[in-house]
């Protein structure tokens, strides 16, 4: 689309202050994106090593738990919760609940809080008992 | 475009109307992730080890190989949806945007057909344990 230039544009992003539901709808689409691909990457190559047979798994399992496939997991985690917590969210917004400014701001806070510490939860336990294993 | 009449001129260039079937649908296939996800990621470990025998034991069991059949389904058709919007959003360019929609269009379908492909394998014995 060609835009006449002698024509304003109205003010955007660099008018508003900043707020955590923008880092919100932000991180929302981010964690998705992100899913789409790695995720969905990992969950296709998963099932077609189950499928292949023991030897292509044993390659999949292999660079599942090196510390690298660890580190993709650990931040596969955070992503999947910050999404289910920020769609949550989403839907109190879609039925036109939550709109008031300390309300919004403490839910879109609280996803952030609450996938970190569902994170925190899931993986201290795992990396601990990896660690005394490692030892 | 042509330069006839008003209405001409402009026919074709509104909304295609599947804006809210589209918006509907993210609705939908997001609870139904809510849910199937959920399932399986406290499945997965709640199972004894992720070898090899394990897995394809377990994703053969009829009530193991259909739910994971619709979250194959659900996760790919909303991330389709959800995709196109972030491309529609930051893609400008009408060639850059059509190009970036179809590559989405066959990697969902691609992946969704290929994971579907190995549960069913699986489920109908094609793995040995």
């Amino acid at each position: 689309m060609s835009r006449n230039s002698g024509r304003p544009l109205s003010p955007h992003l660099t008018i508003w202050k900043w707020g955590p539901h923008m880092l919100v709808s932000i991180l929302h689409r981010v964690t998705g994106a992100g899913m789409a691909v790695v995720a969905g990457l990992g969950f296709i190559w998963w099932l077609v090593a189950a499928a292949s047979g023991p030897e292509a798994y044993a390659g999949f399992l292999t660079v599942a738990t090196s510390w690298f496939g660890y580190l993709v997991a650990i931040g596969l985690t955070w992503a999947f919760f910050q999404h289910m917590f920020s769609a949550l969210r989403h839907f109190v917004l879609d039925i036109g609940a939550g709109y008031d400014l300390k309300t919004n701001k403490m839910a879109a806070l609280a996803t952030m809080v609450g996938s970190v510490l569902v994170t925190l939860l899931i993986w201290g336990p795992i990396l601990a008992r990896l660690a005394q294993g490692a030892e | 475009m042509g330069s006839g009449t008003g209405i001409g001129r402009v026919r074709g260039l509104g909304s295609a109307k599947h804006g809210s079937m589209h918006w509907w649908r993210q609705r939908v296939t997001a609870v139904s992730n809510l849910l199937l996800a959920l399932w399986f990621v406290v499945s997965l470990f709640r199972l004894p080890s992720f070898a090899h025998g394990v897995i394809v034991q377990w994703i053969a069991m009829p009530m193991v190989a259909v739910p994971l059949i619709l979250l194959t389904i659900s996760v790919f058709y909303h991330l389709r949806l959800g995709l196109q919007v972030i491309m529609e959003d930051y893609v400008h360019e009408e060639a850059g945007k059509v190009f970036f929609v179809l590559l989405l269009n066959f990697y969902s379908i691609a992946g969704a057909a290929l994971a579907i492909f190995s549960i069913l394998k699986i489920a109908f014995g094609g793995v040995p344990a």
